[in-house]
């Protein structure tokens, strides 16, 4: 089995070393002025595809983004680790903070037929929505079989068999494919993207599209009621003696 | 400075510097350090010498390469993975 095709999703996020900062109005979270870089999971994603082409499993590598203009800094970095081309739909600042997973699966599945992918592969969530849902609705979507979470890839008669990353455990099944993928944390250790390589992706192909080239309409679905932080941890407090802590712990109701 | 080295050891500092981007305690406090470390070999000229320490640089730079991959890997696994 050789020449797969492979379509990677790369979402360009707030960077996860970032400490994170609610908007005062608790619509959003602040996004101007701050480092962002790919997801995580998707970096590992892009990292199997690429490993895929050395093992000469995969003949090309295609990243795939969908946000405002700046998402292409994070198509060169998939270029720059090893992606052949990329193709970028832009959208404007206001409709990419109503982008949902249906959305990016609905493009995803019709980037999928037209450059005829046999493998869609995903990180399983992203850092900043936490939605988990890209890959299961693409495959969905494409009527493919998926193979979630995975944490270990290999090749198999007429597709893959893939190691998934279960509760309590681990699931090893085979699909067929043309098929959808979502990576797990421990499917691989991406590489780093090395300076002299982004200067090579500069020179790479990036594609430039609309959402309406694909017929894809992004409209909210779900409106945001409101973003909180999470609850800070109370201060502990220090005691003298074993008698108070029984006092405390009997005003608390603990005993 | 044996003239034919000249390349590699600027190649070397912008590779370093590229990386100093992402350092946990920021661009500023990591450049700083870099020159310092460079000017401090400034009058080097014997070139198995510096062939030496250009070997450490790219020890260096595998080191911050792992450094940021385990540092990345450890955050999202103490999010995600509660065990």
């Amino acid at each position: 089995m050789a020449s797969l095709r492979v379509l990677v999703g790369c979402k360009r996020v707030i960077d996860y070393a970032v400490k994170i900062r609610v908007k005062p109005d608790k619509s959003g979270v602040v996004t101007e002025g701050v480092k962002h870089s790919m997801n995580p999971f998707d970096e590992i994603a892009v990292e199997e595809a690429i490993r895929m082409k050395e093992k000469k499993l995969a003949s090309e590598v295609i990243a795939f983004s969908c946000g405002p203009t700046a998402s292409q800094e994070t198509l060169r970095t998939a270029m720059a680790m090893g992606a052949d081309r990329s193709i970028h739909v832009e959208v404007d600042a206001n409709q990419a903070e109503i982008i949902q997973p249906i959305h990016i699966a609905k493009l995803l599945s019709k980037i999928a037929q037209e450059e005829k992918a046999d493998i869609v592969m995903v990180g399983k969530q992203a850092i900043d929505d936490d939605c988990n849902q890209t890959a299961q609705m693409t495959a969905a979507l494409l009527d493919w079989p998926q193979a979630t979470f995975a944490s270990k890839l290999e090749p198999a008669e007429g597709g893959l068999k893939v190691t998934r990353e279960i509760d309590g455990g681990l699931e090893t099944i085979q699909v067929k494919t043309p098929t959808v993928i979502s990576s797990d944390l421990r499917l691989n250790e991406p590489r780093y993207a090395t300076l002299p390589n982004i200067m090579k992706a500069k020179k790479k192909p990036l594609a430039k599209k609309k959402p309406e080239d694909y017929g894809v309409e992004i409209k909210a679905h779900q409106e945001i009621k409101k973003v909180e932080d999470p609850p800070t941890r109370e201060a502990g407090q220090k005691l003298e003696t074993v008698e108070e802590l029984v006092t405390k712990l009997k005003d608390g109701g603990f005993i | 400075m044996a003239g034919n080295m000249r390349p590699q050891v600027i190649q070397l500092y912008k590779t370093l510097l590229h990386l100093g981007k992402d350092y946990p305690k920021g661009y500023d406090y990591f450049r700083g350090k870099l020159k310092a470390a460079f000017l401090k070999n400034k009058d080097v000229r014997d070139e198995k010498e510096i062939e030496l320490l250009l070997g450490r640089g790219q020890y260096i730079v595998k080191e911050l390469e792992a450094l940021y991959m385990l540092k990345k890997y450890r955050t999202l696994k103490r999010r995600y993975y509660p065990n």
